[in-house]
């Protein structure tokens, strides 16, 4: 393996993390309010054909993204219908949610299976993307990945250092305690889902738009769920979560890598090397720093005989 | 969810009062849903009523439509009642596509090694013991890594399911294919000894007999033996039946690898039945429909048979109206998740204060 060849899958490796580092964020925020979301899955697959359909129709990738990240939002506030308003069971909720998500994004996505679009422009970072051939590679990118890791440190500021922040991390520790203290845990909850839709809705539009440039039915391939563990390993952290979705690029980079090299390892075994590593990664570093845990997720995890 | 109480006074013929709330709440559900149905269809541009009416008449209306109805629900019987043993104490199987997978995986592997050497009443139940096996270690890993308290088997069988469609999608592709079955990835087909009996002329299999017996089974399990009623009690309070003694943990384990077992049956009685041999469409998404049908039917073992056979029919229904009215299959996948999501929003409020 030679210099090219490593520093492309670090390039991949950027771009399939941040298709899941999206919707790890948006977990994150979801989940320090005390909501645990499997619906995310759905989400993204619905921001995914919208977005899609959007751009192929108007053929304005601007009002695709835009249109795929409204119904992500949109979409994600169902479940705050669900588990918020009618206190639902979130498990359940979620994956009815994922289940619905798939098969909308089936429908809407009928009439455009095989069609190709432009897809999002590549922008260079002024000065570094000139760079001889292997290394400017790493600097071209979509604006979607640009700005992941800006609304990574965003969130951790918003999370721990403003007061709106602060009100929602309480809501996730203990509902009913915020509620006493004067607090509105359902508003709150409602805003997070919100943002945390909107944020799903930017991975699977980067998905859609950025790195696959097609739609095809159950494309996220587990990428929901897979940022569901990437929460959990990352401590509910949003700046850990960057090492964490890296990980799973890294993982699903090597695998793409290896049989780009013409390597004789099936490629069905080589992709099931994210999950593997996620799943390792969430065992041996996340379980025993698993009480970092809202509080108010033990009810969601332990009690799930609700 | 909570278990559902035994009612004192359950031999009265008149309904009580909250009987007659859920069968409003249920006739709601069924409006609504079929009013979704509805506007999709004229979203479409289609008549619902005609799109019903090639529903019906296609499922119901002829013997051989009614038969393929059966043909599709004898697998969503297993992969829902693999639901609903862990359902009953409160675990979330999600697993039961891959689960399914590794059944059928297990089940080729037993009836292509044992081909010529085993009569068909010894390979059968090998093949369904390998698949109950196979399907049952898929389950129990997630059971342990639960009752040891390292991962919540919700996610554990989310990845589980993704890992088992690619080892048999490496296998089909692979070591197993069948070199003359020209692209089509598949393994060679498993002997005629290995096929299981069919009803009269139709391609209905035995293994429906099998869903429902497992049902029966754990239906009698759960109301007339003594561990039933210890994993009832688990199941609604698990802190307090650890406080009396009872070993939580070994329930958890059990019942994951019996719901797993029963969905990796599923996987066999479709390689046995139906596809004879092994290839990556064997479970057009069972697994799933399972979990659907068992919270559907609200844990309820009983309940189970009319579930399935009501999504069985829109499911047969969804492939007429692909034909009949050109209309993506994936309405019927709405349809059904929307009625859960329903479902879930009225049944709520009354299991939490």
């Amino acid at each position: 393996m030679n210099l090219a060849v490593w520093v492309g899958g670090i390039a991949i490796a950027i771009q399939v993390g941040t298709s899941v580092l999206y919707p790890t964020l948006g977990e994150v925020l979801g989940q320090r309010g005390g909501l645990v979301n499997l619906g995310i899955e759905g989400v993204m697959l619905m921001s995914a054909a919208v977005g899609y359909a959007v751009t192929a129709v108007t053929g304005n990738i601007v009002l695709g993204v835009l249109a795929g990240v409204a119904a992500g939002a949109g979409f994600n506030l169902l479940f705050g219908v669900l588990v918020v308003t009618r206190r639902s069971n979130q498990l359940a909720s979620g994956l009815s949610l994922y289940f619905l998500g798939a098969g909308l994004s089936a429908l809407i996505g009928a009439s455009y299976i095989g069609e190709r679009i432009d897809g999002l422009r590549q922008l260079g970072f002024p000065g570094l993307s000139s760079l001889p051939d292997p290394w400017g590679r790493l600097f071209q990118h979509d604006m979607l990945v640009w700005l992941v890791a800006p609304i990574a440190f965003l969130l951790w500021w918003v999370l721990s250092r403003t007061r709106w922040g602060l009100k929602l991390r309480a809501t996730g520790e203990d509902r009913n305690i915020a509620y006493a203290a004067g607090l509105h845990p359902s508003r709150l909850q409602y805003q997070a889902l919100a943002i945390a839709g909107c944020l799903s809705g930017f991975g699977g539009v980067e998905l859609a738009l950025g790195y696959t440039k097609t739609w095809q039915e159950f494309m996220t391939t587990g990428r929901g769920f897979i940022a569901i563990m990437i929460v959990i390993f990352s401590l509910w952290h949003p700046l850990r979560a960057i090492g964490g979705a890296l990980l799973f690029g890294a993982a699903t980079a090597i695998g793409l890598q290896l049989q780009a090299q013409g390597a004789s390892i099936s490629p069905y075994l080589l992709d099931m090397l994210p999950y593997l590593a996620t799943l390792t990664v969430v065992l041996i570093w996340g379980r025993p720093r698993a009480f970092t845990a809202p509080m108010g997720l033990r009810e969601v995890f332990q009690g799930t005989a609700k | 969810m909570a278990v559902a109480p035994t009612h004192p006074h359950s031999f009265r013929i008149f309904l009580s009062p909250r009987a007659t709330s859920a069968a409003a709440r249920g006739g709601l559900v069924v409006a609504a849903a079929f009013g979704a149905f509805a506007l999709i269809m004229i979203l479409y541009g289609k008549s619902p009523l005609g799109a019903l009416r090639d529903m019906v008449s296609s499922t119901l209306g002829t013997s051989y439509g009614l038969s393929e109805v059966l043909v599709k629900m004898s697998p969503m019987l297993l992969t829902a009642v693999a639901v609903t043993v862990p359902a009953r104490l409160g675990l979330v199987n999600v697993g039961g596509e891959g689960q399914m997978f590794i059944g059928g995986l297990c089940a080729t592997w037993g009836a292509l090694t044992f081909k010529g050497l085993l009569p068909g009443w010894l390979l059968i139940p090998l093949m369904a013991a390998l698949a109950f096996a196979g399907g049952g270690l898929w389950g129990g890993i997630t059971g342990w890594m639960r009752a040891r308290g390292w991962l919540t088997e919700v996610f554990s069988t989310l990845l589980l399911n993704y890992i088992g469609i690619l080892l048999v999608n490496f296998l089909v592709f692979g070591p197993w294919r069948d070199p003359g079955s020209g692209n089509y990835p598949q393994t060679k087909p498993i002997p005629d000894a290995a096929h299981l009996p069919l009803l009269g002329e139709t391609r209905v299999h035995v293994g429906i007999f099998v869903g429902i017996v497992a049902i029966v089974l754990f239906y009698l399990f759960l109301k007339k033996t003594r561990w039933g009623l210890q994993m009832r009690a688990a199941g609604g309070n698990p802190v307090a039946a650890a406080q009396t003694g009872l070993s939580v943990a070994r329930y958890i384990v059990i019942a994951m690898v019996v719901g797993g077992g029963l969905a990796g049956l599923a996987g066999m009685t479709q390689v046995a039945g139906i596809q004879f041999r092994l290839n990556p469409g064997l479970t057009t998404y069972v697994g799933y429909t399972g979990f659907l049908i068992s919270w559907l039917s609200g844990h309820r073992p009983l309940m189970i048979v009319p579930m399935a056979f009501l999504l069985a029919l829109l499911a047969g229904g969804g492939d007429i109206l692909q034909i009949t009215q050109g209309v993506p299959y994936a309405i019927v996948n709405v349809l059904v998740a929307l009625s859960l999501c329903l479902i879930l929003a009225v049944r709520a409020r009354r299991v939490t204060s």
